[in-house]
């Protein structure tokens, strides 16, 4: 029992990050239709942006410390929202005509560009870094069950973050203009609205994720290095499909099944070694059943 | 080229002089220098692959991102045959071992085409991509925990059989396949299904045959490449067979133009190329590679040697 909660209460920190992530995918894919695949990439970059920042923050405010990780977090965040909308203007926007295969590839090529830019010895190099500490860790014991004050700080991000989102979407002239662009671009557009700027804002809003994740991620991974950004991504956008791609509460979804489904899988000996194989047959198990994902709504193409 | 008395029509004897030539020139192979063979043989197996993918991905008009798993699954079937198989039979036999294990390579790999032919008939575009580079990565994790294809740490001492006549003998073999299969009279149904499949559907053509039969054959032909792969570098490893390894192989039929097999033949050869040009760069290697990628498809998304011509002609 003890051990099925304890797999449990690690399963939803991870699926929290993943879920961060997905939503970041979900949100382009919504206004745009097609898979960022620099998405990854960007929480990687994210990463890094605290790592460098750690040590100029600490000779101001001391880390680990909670003000301390929240400025570093802040300035990461805006280092990411800006790379974020200037992929979309460099790379994707020139294309935006084009048939979404060759934006696909595009972004396929992105992602390569930033992971062999970042591999090059000249930028961060290919080895693993520590990353440092930003907040003060402590474990606590509820009879046999261990729960680290990292697990505690990255469900509770999440849950707020995931509550601003909903605002932002739901709530605000912003989100109204995404869901709109995200229905039908060109009645959106006859409506008013800037699409550009739509676009951007999405870029920024799921790049600003990103970041958030990436540090998340960092703090609970060994170390950090310029492909970090890979398996995460790779399964927040698995979570992001399977939950219905362009879908928010589907992608949130996906990401908690995930990381739930791969903490037990991985505590399962025999079964660890096959995790990333695991995730991929359910996606295609579920995509056969619903192809759609699991939120989302079929579409009847109308001839 | 009128072919009124033969029977040979003029696309089989291009083949046929295409397997004479390449089994010709490898009589000679001792000639040339080590380093070069084993560039011109990757150059090869490099258009196996990218004429196979052309068929599912240009002709068909579905996007894989999976042609390293079937090219694993050949690849790896292929060489475990011919390491248990060569030493219990004489030398004299070597060729023969070979062609079985090549063939048992691809029919291997086809059923895996099947495999991921199948969830094609609800899934389309993004989704499709996805399934299929889940396939990839699937065969990728099994291979990895295979003990008997050495697991992670790789397949060793397979037999060096690949020969440069093997190898451009099957591709020749590989282009006359896939050229006259999209130009039968069945085969312009792959094209009707890649221009529209609704209007493809009304006219009594079942899109999802033909996307099955796409995706078998083109899984088929990319089991042989591995076969021939796994008998020239003599070593496999799963890593050879990720994701990357997928995305070079869309590169090329991008490059040469969906659907265009001459073009992707001749981008097949080129980016083969590409890497040992630039070897001397080799920590920028990869970067420009990328950026080609990104470059190549905001000029010349329809490939560099596409001029004007109807999307879909073969």
């Amino acid at each position: 029992m003890d051990w099925l909660l304890q797999q449990l209460i690690n399963g939803l920190a991870l699926g929290s990050i993943y879920a961060l992530i997905a939503l970041g995918y979900t949100m382009v894919y919504g206004v745009l239709r097609f898979i960022n695949f620099a998405h990854a990439d960007v929480l990687m970059l994210g990463a890094y942006a605290a790592y460098f920042l750690a040590p100029a923050v600490n000779s101001v405010i001391p880390l680990p410390s909670l003000t301390g990780a929240v400025i570093v977090t802040l300035i990461s965040v805006m280092i990411c929202t800006g790379i974020g909308i200037l992929i979309e203007f460099l790379a994707y926007r020139p294309l935006r005509k084009r048939p979404r295969l060759t934006v696909l590839i595009t972004a396929i090529g992105v992602s390569l560009f930033i992971e062999f830019t970042c591999q090059h010895s000249a930028v961060f190099g290919a080895d693993t870094k520590p990353f440092p500490q930003l907040l003060p860790e402590h474990d606590y014991h509820f009879g046999g069950l261990v729960v680290s004050s990292n697990d505690l700080v990255v469900v509770v991000t999440t849950l707020l973050l995931l509550a601003g989102l909903w605002f932002i979407v739901q709530r605000t002239k912003m989100g109204t203009a995404m869901r709109a662009v995200s229905h039908n671009q060109q009645a959106a557009a006859l409506m008013g609205i800037n699409i550009n700027r739509i676009i951007s804002f999405t870029f920024g809003l799921g790049s600003a994720l990103a970041a958030i994740a990436g540090i998340l991620y960092a703090m609970k991974a060994p170390g950090i290095d310029p492909l970090m950004g890979v398996q995460p991504g790779l399964r927040a956008f698995i979570a992001a499909v399977l939950g219905g791609i362009g879908n928010l509460p589907g992608a949130a979804l996906g990401g908690l099944i995930l990381g739930l489904l791969e903490t037990f899988a991985g505590g399962i000996s025999g079964l660890s070694n096959y995790r990333d194989g695991i995730a991929f047959a359910i996606l295609i198990l579920i995509l056969l059943f619903k192809p759609a994902g699991l939120l989302g709504k079929a579409t009847v193409e109308k001839v | 080229m009128s072919s009124s008395s033969s029977y040979l029509t003029g696309a089989k004897r291009w083949m046929i002089a295409g397997i004479v030539l390449a089994v010709v020139v490898s009589m000679f192979s001792a000639q040339f220098n080590r380093y070069h063979l084993g560039i011109i043989v990757d150059i090869g197996i490099n258009i196996i692959l990218a004429v196979s993918l052309n068929l599912i991905n240009g002709h068909t008009g579905q996007f894989s991102l999976g042609h390293a798993g079937f090219m694993a699954v050949g690849g790896y079937t292929a060489a475990k045959i011919s390491l248990v198989v060569s030493p219990m039979l004489p030398p004299a036999l070597q060729p023969l071992i070979f062609l079985v294990a090549l063939i048992a390579g691809g029919l291997l790999a086809a059923l895996a085409g099947f495999g991921v032919g199948v969830p094609s008939l609800r899934l389309k575009g993004d989704y499709l991509a996805i399934v299929t580079l889940g396939f990839g990565e699937i065969i990728r994790v099994i291979v990895q925990n295979m003990e008997a294809v050495g697991a992670a740490s790789g397949l060793k001492g397979i037999p060096k059989y690949t020969t440069l006549g093997w190898t451009f003998g099957l591709a020749a073999v590989t282009i006359y396949f896939v050229t006259s299969l999209v130009n039968s009279t069945y085969g312009r149904g792959f094209i009707a299904v890649s221009d529209d499949e609704v209007a493809a559907s009304s006219m009594g053509i079942n899109p999802v045959r033909y996307k099955v039969t796409a995706f078998v054959t083109g899984a088929f032909f990319a089991g042989i490449a591995g076969g021939l792969y796994a008998h020239h570098k003599q070593f496999l490893s799963p890593t050879g067979f990720d994701f990357l390894k997928s995305i070079d192989i869309v590169v090329m039929v991008i490059l040469g133009g969906m659907g265009r097999t001459a073009g992707v033949v001749v981008a097949a050869i080129i980016l083969t190329l590409l890497p040992e040009v630039l070897r001397q760069f080799s920590e920028y290697r990869m970067i420009i590679y990328s950026l080609l990628i990104i470059v190549l498809m905001m000029a010349r998304p329809q490939g560099l040697f596409t001029w004007n011509r109807k999307k879909g002609a073969a």
